[in-house]
């Protein structure tokens, strides 16, 4: 199956190009919700409309090329293992809630990977679009592009006073939640980032944690994205999301900044222990991992490790993962397993760098 | 201090159970008290859905004053197209259709407020099949706009473009206004 790629490689061909800003923000994203104007919306719909639904966009867009997201491969969600399944969520290419709904619930996925559209989800059709970087408009604007290409083809629902109508009222109206990953290592140090997160959600706007669960943010990787979505146009949501992430650059800079100055060798002597770990370790979790690979990521982008290439925090969190982890052993692994595979997949990869 | 069930973790909980005058103190981490049952949470903890559900049923207070009549109209509040009632898009928080957002209408405006901020109206892209007489109308707006600002900054020479654009457009397309159904 030409799915292959998709689930073989941690990192998505985009990630390897340079994004402004790619040494704090790992990516933006752009994601549009939009449903068939006449069709029940799938968490009430018969499932012939749901069938209908994923059988036009396969018959419409299979193997289609929209600009540079070129062949959109169109998978079944039925027709994946768990193990399939997990990897397409870590990797971030599917919601976790799009593959429970498996039975009419299918994704297409550009071959560049950065436009995947879910269809059958929540609301009929979410399109999706990354960007490496800090590039929210830019991707605003391919995501309109990119809306405006299906929308040939399909009668969106849509009401002049309340937008596009979504299934859930807190995606009424633009239907876009627009988010950046944010690797915020010295802010989490420094305990900042405690006393920005309140400010910031005043802002209308989200900070969360990617990875781990609650409050603690595995690796010091936040995504921040806006929460509403009535009352503001896209460009006004996505202008205001920049320049908070802008300060939070802005702001994370002075932090390593400070922190090389006042304690240089205190940090140094933390992010050459998380090589050593990263480097030597038979069995790691994924809690210990996650900040290894943290402290080694801002130790490249501090010039203190050389040789490394900064895509390393992107691949590794995503390597290290579960389900990744799974689909390379080619079989279902308990914790303490996967902890051992965890630790050689580390091993292995750093290996290549050097 | 460390946990006293598998001694790995910080104990971040500390237990006090007084059984038949017998008071016994724990101290214990999260992942042991959740094993033990101290502490247990709803599936997959507390999710923005919960949050919204919450947001949606303020109202039911006020039912408790409602006479008998007036209960059952809220009761009956149904989508003619779907078939979602009322009460069960409160339970879940998600409508079953567009039609749904005509059917529930007079019961919307609060909750979209109180989830956007106050907002209520949409201001962003206008879809170009389903909108294109929107679309003239909102560019009519904003030249309208556009032209009042050049007028107070006394820019005449702009303003007289800008008017000019809004003849044109007003001369070049009068019907999909009229036949604008939404």
């Amino acid at each position: 199956m030409s799915l292959e790629h998709f689930i073989k490689d941690a990192l998505s061909p985009w990630m390897y190009e340079q994004g402004p800003d790619n040494d704090i923000v790992m990516s933006s994203r752009i994601r549009l919700a939009r449903n068939f104007a006449t069709v029940t919306y799938p968490i009430l719909a018969e499932h012939e409309k749901l069938d209908d639904i994923r059988s036009f966009f396969k018959k419409e867009y299979e193997h289609q090329t929209f600009q540079s997201y070129k062949d959109l491969e169109f998978v079944s969600i039925k027709d994946l293992t768990p193990v399939e399944k997990s990897v397409l969520v870590e990797k971030h290419l599917v919601s976790p809630h799009l593959v429970k709904r498996d039975e009419h619930a299918a994704v297409m996925i550009s071959q560049n990977e950065q436009v995947s559209v879910m269809i059958n989800e929540e609301d009929h059709i979410r399109i999706q679009l990354y960007f490496p970087g800090l590039q929210l408009k830019k991707a605003l604007e391919e995501a309109f592009h990119f809306d405006d290409w299906i929308e040939e083809k399909v009668n969106y629902a849509y009401d002049e006073t309340k937008g596009y109508l979504t299934s859930c009222p807190t995606n009424v109206g633009t239907g876009m939640r627009a988010s950046v990953m944010m690797h915020l290592p010295a802010l989490s140090m420094t305990k900042q980032i405690n006393r920005m997160i309140p400010a910031i959600s005043q802002l209308g706007l989200v900070v969360r944690g990617i990875y781990g669960e609650g409050s603690e943010a595995l690796g010091n990787i936040f995504q921040i994205s806006n929460q509403i979505t009535l009352g503001k146009s896209e460009k006004d949501i996505v202008a205001d999301l920049e320049s908070v992430v802008n300060q939070l650059i802005d702001h994370e800079r002075v932090a390593r900044g400070f922190i090389m100055k006042r304690s240089g060798i205190e940090l140094e002597d933390r992010i050459f222990r998380s090589y050593g770990v990263l480097q030597y370790s038979r069995i790691i979790e994924s809690k210990e991992a996650a900040k290894c690979i943290s402290d080694v990521r801002l130790g490249i982008d501090l010039g203190i490790i050389e040789n490394t290439s900064g895509n390393i925090l992107n691949e590794l969190m995503v390597l290290t993962q579960p389900g990744f982890l799974q689909q390379y052993a080619n079989r279902t692994l308990n914790a303490s397993e996967r902890d051992v595979l965890r630790a050689s997949l580390i091993r292995e990869r750093l290996k290549l760098e050097n | 201090m460390e946990c006293q069930e598998c001694h790995e973790r910080p104990a971040t909980l500390h237990v006090k159970q007084v059984i038949n005058d017998q008071e016994t103190k724990v101290s214990i981490c999260e992942t042991c008290a959740k094993k033990k049952g101290y502490i247990t949470y709803p599936e997959e903890g507390y999710s923005l859905h919960d949050l919204l559900t919450g947001l949606f049923n303020f109202d039911n207070f006020n039912m408790t004053n409602m006479s008998e009549n007036q209960l059952n109209q809220v009761k009956e509040l149904q989508c003619s197209k779907c078939g979602m009632t009322f009460s069960k898009f409160k339970q879940v928080g998600k409508f079953g259709c567009a039609h749904c957002y005509e059917s529930f209408a007079s019961k919307l405006e609060p909750i979209f407020r109180r989830v956007h901020s106050g907002n209520t109206k949409h201001f962003g892209k206008i879809p170009k099949r389903a909108g294109s007489g929107l679309q003239l109308k909102k560019q009519l707006k904003n030249y309208r706009e556009e032209l009042q600002q050049l007028i107070e900054t006394e820019a005449f020479e702009e303003a007289a473009k800008v008017r000019d654009k809004i003849r044109a457009l007003e001369k070049g397309d009068k019907e999909p206004e009229a036949g604008d159904e939404s």
